[in-house]
């Protein structure tokens, strides 16, 4: 006789640990889970708004330097170590996972212009207002040793910016010209000029080594080639640029920070129109630096703000600023993608998280699921008007946000200005300019 | 004087500029000259400007003494030598008269340097630095440009990738396999190279194969003959098969109907003679056989497959007036069902030629016995006698006239129900289990009917006989598998007459065999069912045959399902004037414009403010069942609303626009199209789609949850390298150079394994 039993198996039912969850059988037919949209849209909703309220992006400070920071450097081997000079012509060099300070070098007679340090990370180079180049090691010299530098270079004028190539043991440094160094000896290998103005900074392409950009004060940027005997190509724009940075994955891509409160995204291949004009500052952007993933930048801003753009965003997906921080002088994405270091007038380094609301630390699987699923619900319903409502609202101090209004009312009038003129005169006499094409000058050949 | 001396300036640059021109001959010969110079000694360079000197003197014109004492200070440099002091500038007209002098310079450049003797034109200005050095940045620009524009195709797939893991080259993490860490081991240590060295010197594994060589090679030592024998057998297997596998695959290819229709008929014939082979080897078999395409045929006459009740069938019917081959697929697809309706028909049609002879040659164990045997039933000797007058003299005349044919069918079909009549009487008596027998062979078909009545009417006769009656079974299904094979074989051999056809079927005893012809080898078989009489009665049976082979295909084509084919269009448009109809019925009785009307009033109505009533009954008056508030307090207490805007669909007397629209659900929606999205559809589907774990899969979440960018916390990203994405020219030259060698390889390889197999 047969007898018919109901057999399972029992995979399917039993955790292989006690501290597994329960397994739970699942029917997928959709008829048994109705209403998908609006519990998705719901759980979006929630999503966004625990985002917002776990956006706590201000890990920490770093004070110590008696004058407003004037520069910071990445370590390019080790995370937590980072280097900063000060206005007093201090540098002092950092350590972020302890917070606090190694080591404290008087680099410099007054300001400590600009600092990098070599590709391999054993020593890093500044220069300053007392027209000197200093190479130091990276290690602190031992008990009762005087911090001294391997080696000092003199040059004729002051130096202004300095950049280290990628690979090898050539660096730039900006001030009447662009000079190309090599490490072993006291003059430049050549210096480029274009004009007689100075340069306030030069960088290299951490991709194509052999490229560099500088910026003018002429309001120019210049391209040059270690290579080729002349620079290669410039461009005027209606205001100075005060710094440049590179984007490490995308080779012909570079931002710029300028004077007139707007970033702009060039490629180098066509100089004549910015990719992008990111605005959103209030005042003059004093720094930006790519992250190392190439998709975001983080600009610095003489109005006391940070902001993250998007790669390609008009405007910023996220801005930070504290009570205390004054103008912002400059900002490094860190090497790992996950936090940004500020230095501002009022002597202090803040390190914060690029992403303000993500969790630091270990996560467990189910942590990141849920995580990741709520990145996508937010993503897939950013143009619900809640949604986006709640994702994009950002406090401001008063004053900032005064100015933020003025600056649109003013940007309105003129537009009604220009639609007016325009609407007045000779059909096609007056031309329509896009915004993008508004502040190139001129590109020189 | 003046004049003059600017001319030989212009010359002189001339000259210069044309020394330039000429690829800086002179300059070459210069070097060697004073390289010469410098070997000989100090003597010989005296000696040399004695001479030089004697010349000098030999010559009208002396030359200036200044000019030879030479001055460190001003003609001689540091870097180069002055070349002021030594003479006067040679002039081109002198240079052009030793040209023309020599013999291997052509007319053509004469030519050109005449031309340019003669021309007064000054060169242009070289370019100022300004221009030289625009250009130089234009091509510097160029060249770098395009440099970085090789990166482009990186870019924007980094872009366009669902998702970037960064650091981007990352050692893939987790267990590697073992042959990678192999291959990278090296024996270090002293002991690990001795040990390595024995295991190498005794030819032992070392990174543990299924057999060590020795083994190996003990496995290969087959002897040469075996293998060879061997390998041509398997070469010739492998030979027939690849030579199968073609034929197989260009017939499969071949799409031709008649192509198939051939076939299948060939495959028809094949499976007949095989069954006929089986039939005589393995009678069990053919049974299976048999009862197979009994039961096919069964399915389909159960079916309504190959009808017209299928929607292409309808279709095909509809088109049918309209399209020559929609009509011939419509037949065909009837005759498909035609054909597997009447499997075994289908052999008798073909043989409708020689149904005469067929019909006398068709053995009829099933009638037979009637007349004779059944003496006992009154019911069917009169009616078999009365037919048998009748056919004897029918058969010899003309056989194949049908009208006469279904006469007898007709009076057959009579006289079986009768008979079967009389035989459920009779059986009433007979055991249970016959009786179920004939109910499901009355099912089944006529033919086998009449056969099992036969039968039973023999045994009714010949109980004493050895029957047993679990053969009868198996006999009653061989019934109609011999006719088929009867039929078959007549025509291969219509002159055998019928008496010898027949009587096999009867035939029960050894003796009886004796008797008969060659054609009875599947007899045996049968013949236990078979009453010994048979052979007698030869002449009554043809007849019989003939009914009942018309009487099988009558049942047959009552059954078949018969298709109207339409070929009048008045058809279709009956139809349309039934759905017209058939929407009017549905709608009858309805006046839909009124009743728009009447919802609109009522949404209007409803839309409408009501007046409040604050009244209060029994207030300041008496109240009570049947008594109502005064008009004045009613009128004092109802509290009167100001109208409504005008509704929207005020002025369109057919269209009703809902006021009722949630404002609260607004504030939820997007009230346009985002920018990747091109209309709305998309954006809803979109949005439409879950991507949640209560609907989705665990994988399936994993997928659609996949961030686009992942960092990992504390590991540094270096920028993008250039050599790991952009390969030099010179190095794609290699690589290619390498796959091309590596094909080889692979090719040689691919040949080699075909020759070991």
């Amino acid at each position: 006789m047969k007898v018919k039993v109901l057999c399972r198996n029992p995979d399917d039912y039993v955790r292989e640990t006690t501290r597994d969850i329960q397994r739970v059988p699942r029917n997928y037919d959709p008829t048994l889970h109705p209403f998908e949209v609006p519990r998705e849209y719901t759980r979006a909703l929630n999503a966004t708004k625990l985002q917002k309220v776990f956006a706590k992006p201000f890990v920490a400070s770093l004070d110590g330097h008696r004058d407003g920071i004037s520069c910071i450097v990445k370590h390019p081997k080790s995370l937590s170590t980072v280097i900063s000079g000060a206005c007093d012509g201090e540098v002092k060099v950092w350590n972020l996972s302890k917070r606090e300070c190694l080591r404290t070098v008087q680099a410099h007679e007054g300001f400590v212009r600009g600092m990098c340090s070599r590709f391999c990370g054993t020593s890093f180079f500044t220069v300053g207002d007392d027209k000197t180049i200093k190479q130091w090691n990276m290690e602190a010299p031992g008990y009762g040793v005087r911090d001294e530098p391997i080696n000092t270079i003199l040059g004729k004028t002051v130096f202004t910016g300095i950049d280290h190539h990628y690979k090898e043991g050539t660096f730039a440094t900006c001030g009447q010209t662009v000079d190309i160094w090599d490490e072993q000896r006291s003059s430049p290998l050549r210096s480029f000029s274009w004009g007689v103005d100075s340069f306030n900074c030069v960088r290299f392409n951490p991709v194509e080594t052999e490229l560099l950009a500088s910026c003018g004060s002429d309001r120019s940027i210049i391209l040059y080639d270690t290579r080729e005997a002349a620079p290669l190509r410039k461009v005027i724009m209606k205001m100075r640029n005060n710094t440049l940075s590179w984007n490490q994955m995308e080779a012909y891509y570079f931002v710029c920070a300028n004077e007139d409160y707007n970033l702009y995204t060039y490629d180098i291949r066509y100089l004549d129109i910015p990719v992008t004009v990111h605005m959103d500052h209030v005042s003059a952007v004093l720094d930006v630096d790519y992250s190392p993933t190439g998709r975001e930048l983080v600009s610095a801003s003489f109005d006391k703000t940070i902001r993250i753009f998007g790669k390609d965003a008009g405007h910023s997906r996220e801005v930070y600023h504290t009570k205390r921080m004054q103008h912002v002088i400059c900002v490094r994405w860190s090497a790992d993608n996950k936090y940004i270091m500020s230095g501002s007038d009022e002597m202090n380094i803040r390190l914060w998280k690029a992403n303000a609301s993500e969790k630091l630390g270990l996560l467990s699987a189910r942590e990141k699921a849920a995580a990741n699923y709520n990145k996508k619900l937010i993503e897939k319903f950013q143009y619900h008007p809640q949604v986006k409502r709640i994702a994009t609202y950002r406090h401001l101090p008063r004053e900032l946000l005064r100015q933020k209004r003025e600056q649109r009312e003013m940007k309105l009038a003129q537009r009604r200005k220009d639609v007016n003129i325009r609407k007045h005169s000779k059909p096609g006499s007056i031309p329509v300019v896009t915004e993008k094409e508004k502040h190139v000058v001129a590109v020189v050949e | 004087m003046a004049a003059s001396s600017s001319l030989q300036k212009t010359t002189l640059s001339e000259g210069s500029a044309l020394a330039a021109d000429e690829e800086e001959l002179p300059s070459e010969d210069e070097p060697a000259i004073s390289a010469s110079e410098d070997e000989e000694g100090s003597d010989d360079e005296r000696k040399h400007n004695k001479l030089l000197e004697a010349i000098s003197s030999m010559g009208g014109r002396k030359r200036r003494k200044q000019n030879e004492r030479s001055e460190a200070s001003l003609q001689v440099s540091e870097f180069f030598v002055n070349a002021e002091g030594t003479g006067e500038k040679v002039m081109l007209s002198d240079l052009l008269g030793t040209v023309e002098k020599t013999p291997g310079t052509s007319n053509k450049t004469k030519k050109q340097l005449r031309k340019l003797e003669n021309s007064k034109d000054t060169l242009d200005l070289p370019l100022n630095k300004q221009e030289t050095e625009k250009i130089q940045r234009a091509i510097a620009f160029e060249k770098t440009a395009q440099e970085v524009a090789l990166w482009k195709t990186i870019v924007m797939n980094n872009q366009r990738a669902e998702q970037m893991v960064f650091p981007l080259n990352q050692e893939p993490l987790g267990p590697k396999r073992v042959e990678q860490i192999v291959a990278g081991w090296k024996a270090e240590t002293p002991l690990e190279q001795e040990i390595f060295k024995l295991l190498h010197n005794n030819s032992q594994p070392v990174i543990d194969p299924i057999l060590t060589p020795v083994e190996e090679a003990s496995l290969k030592a087959m002897s040469l003959e075996e293998a060879k024998i061997r390998r041509a057998e398997l070469q010739k297997a492998r030979a027939l098969q690849s030579y199968y596998e073609a034929k197989a695959k260009r017939e499969k290819k071949i799409k031709s109907k008649k192509y198939s229709r051939v076939k299948k008929k060939k495959k028809r014939k094949e499976f007949l003679k095989q069954f006929e082979e089986m039939v005589k080897t393995n009678p069990q078999a053919a049974l299976e056989e048999l009862q197979k395409i009994e039961m096919s045929r069964m399915k389909e006459r159960m079916s309504l497959k190959h009808q017209n009740k299928s929607k292409w069938a309808k279709a095909k019917a509809i088109m049918a007036r309209y399209d020559l081959s929609a009509r011939k697929a419509m037949q065909e697809q009837l005759q498909i069902n035609k054909d597997l309706t009447q499997k075994i028909v289908v052999h008798s049609d073909d043989e409708h030629e020689s149904k005469g002879k067929e019909l006398e040659t068709v053995p009829d164990f099933v009638n037979d016995p009637e007349p004779v045997i059944d003496s006992v039933n009154p019911w069917m000797k009169g009616q078999l006698t009365c037919e048998e007058p009748e056919v004897s003299c029918v058969t010899p005349e003309d056989a194949q006239t049908a009208e006469e044919e279904n006469k007898e069918e007709e009076l057959l079909g009579e006289f079986e129900r009768k008979r079967r009549l009389r035989q459920a009487d009779e059986e009433a008596l007979t055991p249970a289990e016959e009786k179920t027998e004939h109910a499901s062979e009355v099912v089944g078909e006529d033919v086998v009917e009449i056969a099992d009545n036969d039968e039973n009417d023999d045994k009714e006769e010949e109980e004493v006989e050895e029957e047993e009656e679990e053969e009868e079974v198996d006999v009653s299904e061989f019934n109609t598998l011999f006719k088929l094979m009867r039929r078959e074989k007549t025509q291969e051999a219509p002159e055998v007459g019928e008496e010898l056809l027949e009587g096999p079927n009867r035939i029960r005893n050894m003796e009886d065999l004796e008797v008969l012809d060659e054609g009875l080898e599947p007899q045996p078989i049968v013949a236990p069912s078979l009453p010994q009489t048979a052979v007698v009665e030869a002449t009554s049976e043809p007849t019989n045959k003939k009914s009942k082979e018309i009487d099988l295909n009558e049942v047959l084509t009552k059954e078949a399902n018969v298709i109207k084919v339409p070929f009048l269009p008045t058809v279709v448009e009956e139809e349309h004037d039934e759905q017209i109809s058939i929407i009017k019925e549905a709608f009858a009785g309805d006046d839909v414009i009124s009743d728009f009307i009447k919802d609109k009033r009522k949404q209007e109505a409803a839309g409408k403010p009501k007046d409040v009533d604050l009244t209060l009954p029994g207030w300041g008056e008496w109240g009570g069942v049947g008594l109502k508030p005064s008009r004045w307090k009613r009128s004092r207490f109802t509290v009167k609303v100001a109208p409504p805007p005008p509704r929207q669909d005020q002025k369109l007397p057919d269209v009703i626009i809902s006021e009722t629209r949630d404002a609260s659900i607004g504030r939820h929606q997007v009230s346009y199209v985002p920018f990747p999205f091109a209309n709305t559809d998309q954006f809803e589907s979109c949005i439409r789609t879950p991507i949640g774990h209560t609907w989705n899969t665990h994988s399936a979440v994993q997928k659609m949850t996949k961030p686009n960018v992942v960092t990992t916390m504390g590991a540094i990203i270096e920028p993008i390298v250039k050599e790991d994405f952009i390969k030099e020219k010179t190095t794609e030259k290699t690589g290619t150079k390498h796959s091309s060698e590596r094909k080889q390889r692979r090719s040689r390889k691919r040949k080699n394994k075909l020759e070991n197999e």
